[in-house]
């Protein structure tokens, strides 16, 4: 029990972020939309992750989060960065365009 | 001289490797030069070491360089062997071949790959010495196998001639079914004896059975059909006159066709156990010699004229071996290397003054022209024609008197291919320098004496083939036969002639007899009643047909044994190879090839289509491992 709410909740809350998460990567096609989209997953996992480290009383699982709230956000720069010279050049970010190695 | 003879064959390679890398940057005099004085310096040392040896203790001298190949019982030491027979050896390669260096030097002037000619020239004489100094049958049978190469190449020398390229080819080929035959010989040597050095498998030889020594000696002597050109591997060595003509001399006539002479000396010892070995080397000996010396009655081109001649001399050589007369045999290689050597040059310097031509019909008259090429190869002719006391004469009678004490038959034919032999070469002789000029004007013209860098290795040869006899005087003569005691340590049955004194001067005035009355013959035929040859094959009675046309032995071999072979090969290649081959090739590639093609689609590009892969993938994953 966490502050009087059953770790349950906190598991399906969790996995219903991720859901909403990868369904979003799936099927939209606006890259910033994908972006944000992976980043509830990783909000996702970090939720479980705070969770149980309160549950069993445990610090790591919190460093852990640390370490994945650090590399999100150099995720982001990096992505963004990627995102933002590919619209330079076809002026698009729709996935679905993205596809010149099928040729 | 004797511990440095490692020198020996040292020099031709320097030479080789000189001219080889820097021969094209060269002058032409500087390229020949060094080739030529490499091998007068083996001369050099091979004379000093001939001189020390007469006074040595020890006659056989071994000298490990170092050790070759090791592996479980196989050692083969890298191990020259300095004796008797290869001293001699040493100094008519040596010799010869610095006189037949110099004489390129005037004879190539012209050729735009005269540095290329002497540096195989030099890797000849290089891997003619290992093959005489080698200790073991190995090192032999890489000397053999240089010598063929260096053969292959010096013969097609002219490459860009489809002709000449043919005959190098033809000489390759039937050179390697011989050499088949002495690989075998060399490794049924080892499995019986355990040991390829020729002192372990001498000393020995008796403990092999007498089949297995039988098969040895006609495994070995089939090697030495091939390269000393005997029936029926002959067909090589009038093609092989397509080389430059001083390779004629050198290789085709005075040193390498004589390795397999060289190699039956060698092993006597097989040969003196088994008879039939013996035997068939005698027969095949003394067919050869006739069978040659027949078609080089009627031959045309002088170079053709003088190959057949050389098989025919090889072949009474075997005859000699056969019968157990090894110290005569290479009495003969000697005198022939002399007077062989000298005819082909002599050759050389009358294609050299006309122009190119070979026919002897077209020659004649050239005796005023150029008198120091007629006197030389008037010596020449004389000494193989067997005339006393010109060397020639004394060689081949010790031959045929060692034949007449083993058979009366082999005998006869042995005298019949001596008189054939005296009468083709006068032929030759007077048809080249006798009666009238058969050229065109422009060639009249054109006649001069060859350089003196040509006529003074003619004119050492000359005084050589007629002082050659000297080195094995009968023995009722000069109480010692010089050459056959030299020879005498390496010869394991001694065969000692026991003919008496009147037969042997019997012999001896009937061979000179039958010569001059040939020789009388021949000159009432071509200079008292001026016969000449047909101009073409046509005129030819039907006899003289097959005779010119070497009995169509090639075409024989063409029919028996290369038109079966081609139709196998193209049958072979048209289903074997087109179909079986390639398709199974072909179908591999192709399977892969749809395979890919099939495997692209997946690849769409898509990056939905992806992140649905994979994250269906990887539910099926959690699926597979937590649930089932």
């Amino acid at each position: 029990m966490l502050n009087g709410i059953s770790i349950n909740y906190y598991i399906l809350l969790s996995t219903v972020l991720f859901i909403i998460g990868a369904v979003g990567v799936m099927a939209r096609r606006n890259s910033i939309i994908i972006f944000m989209c992976i980043e509830l997953m990783l909000n996702a996992v970090n939720l479980l992750l705070v969770a149980f480290s309160t549950l069993h009383n445990d610090a790591s699982g919190q460093v852990f989060v640390f370490f994945v709230m650090a590399v999100a956000a150099a995720e982001v720069a990096v992505g963004l960065a990627i995102l933002s010279m590919i619209y330079r050049n076809i002026k698009t970010i729709d996935t679905d365009l993205l596809s010149n190695l099928k040729n | 001289m004797i511990k440095l003879i490692a020198l020996v064959p040292l020099f031709p390679l320097i030479g080789f490797l000189i001219n080889g890398f820097f021969g094209k940057k060269m002058s032409k005099g500087m390229s020949g030069s060094i080739a030529s004085i490499s091998v007068l310096a083996s001369f050099v040392v091979s004379v000093l070491a001939f001189i020390e040896l007469q006074h040595a203790a020890n006659k056989s001298i071994v000298f490990e360089l170092f050790s070759w190949i090791s592996s479980d019982t196989l050692k083969i030491p890298f191990e020259f062997l300095y004796d008797p027979l290869s001293s001699l050896f040493l100094l008519i390669i040596t010799g010869i071949g610095f006189l037949i260096h110099i004489y390129s030097i005037g004879y190539m002037h012209e050729d735009e790959g005269f540095s290329r000619f002497f540096t195989y020239l030099n890797l000849f004489v290089f891997f003619m010495l290992l093959l005489v100094m080698g200790n073991n049958y190995l090192i032999m049978f890489v000397g053999w196998e240089g010598v063929g190469l260096c053969s292959y190449l010096l013969i097609g020398f002219w490459f860009k001639n489809t002709a000449y390229n043919n005959a190098a080819r033809k000489a390759f080929v039937m050179n390697r079914i011989g050499d088949l035959g002495f690989l075998l010989g060399i490794l049924l040597i080892f499995v019986t004896y355990g040991s390829i050095s020729y002192g372990n498998v001498f000393s020995k030889a008796g403990i092999g059975s007498p089949e297995v020594v039988t098969s040895i000696a006609l495994l070995l002597f089939v090697g030495a059909c091939g390269k000393s050109a005997q029936l029926p591997l002959y067909t090589w060595l009038p093609d092989a006159m397509a080389g430059p003509t001083p390779v004629s001399a050198l290789i085709h006539a005075a040193t390498m066709v004589t390795a397999g002479i060289y190699m039956i000396v060698r092993s006597n010892v097989f040969y003196s156990i088994s008879d039939v070995a013996s035997e068939t080397v005698a027969i095949v000996g003394v067919l050869t010699a006739l069978f040659a010396a027949t078609i080089g009655l009627l031959q045309n081109d002088i170079k053709k004229i003088l190959a057949y001649s050389t098989v025919s001399q090889l072949g009474l050589m075997f005859l000699g071996l056969g019968v157990g007369a090894y110290s005569s045999s290479v009495f003969h290689v000697t005198t022939h290397a002399f007077f062989k050597a000298l005819l082909f040059l002599g050759a050389g310097s009358v294609i050299h003054a006309m122009g190119g031509e070979q026919d002897v019909r077209k020659m004649g008259g050239l005796k005023g022209k150029i008198k120091i090429t007629y006197i030389t190869m008037l010596i020449g002719t004389i000494a193989i024609s067997g005339i006393p006391p010109f060397s020639g004469f004394f060689s081949k009678d010790e031959i045929l008197a060692h034949v007449y004490e083993h058979s009366k038959v082999l005998w006869f034919l042995g005298m019949i291919t001596s008189m054939l032999t005296a009468f083709y070469m006068f032929r030759m002789l007077f048809l080249t320098f006798f009666g009238n000029f058969r050229g065109t004007h422009e060639q009249e013209h054109h006649l001069h004496e060859s350089p003196s860098s040509m006529t003074v290795p003619l004119m050492v040869l000359a005084a050589l083939s007629v002082l050659g006899g000297l080195l094995g005087l009968p023995e009722f003569w000069h109480q010692t036969n010089w050459i056959g005691d030299y020879l005498d340590p390496i010869i394991a049955h001694k065969n000692p002639s026991i003919l008496n004194h009147d037969t042997e001067w019997m012999l001896m005035g009937l061979a000179t007899l039958s010569a001059v009355t040939v020789i009388y013959f021949a000159h009432a035929m071509f200079i008292t009643n001026k016969v000449l040859p047909a101009a073409s094959e046509d005129k030819l009675k039907p006899w003289q047909k097959v005779i010119y046309n070497k009995y169509y032995v090639d075409e024989f071999y063409d029919m028996v044994i290369r038109k079966p072979l081609d139709l196998i090969s193209t049958l072979f290649y048209k289903f074997i190879d087109l179909q079986v081959v390639d398709g199974i090739v072909n179908g591999v590639g192709s399977t892969v090839k749809g395979l890919g093609s099939a495997v692209r689609l997946l690849q769409t590009g898509n990056i939905g289509f992806y992140v649905v892969s994979m994250v269906m993938g990887i539910v099926l994953i959690l699926l597979f491992t937590f649930i089932i």
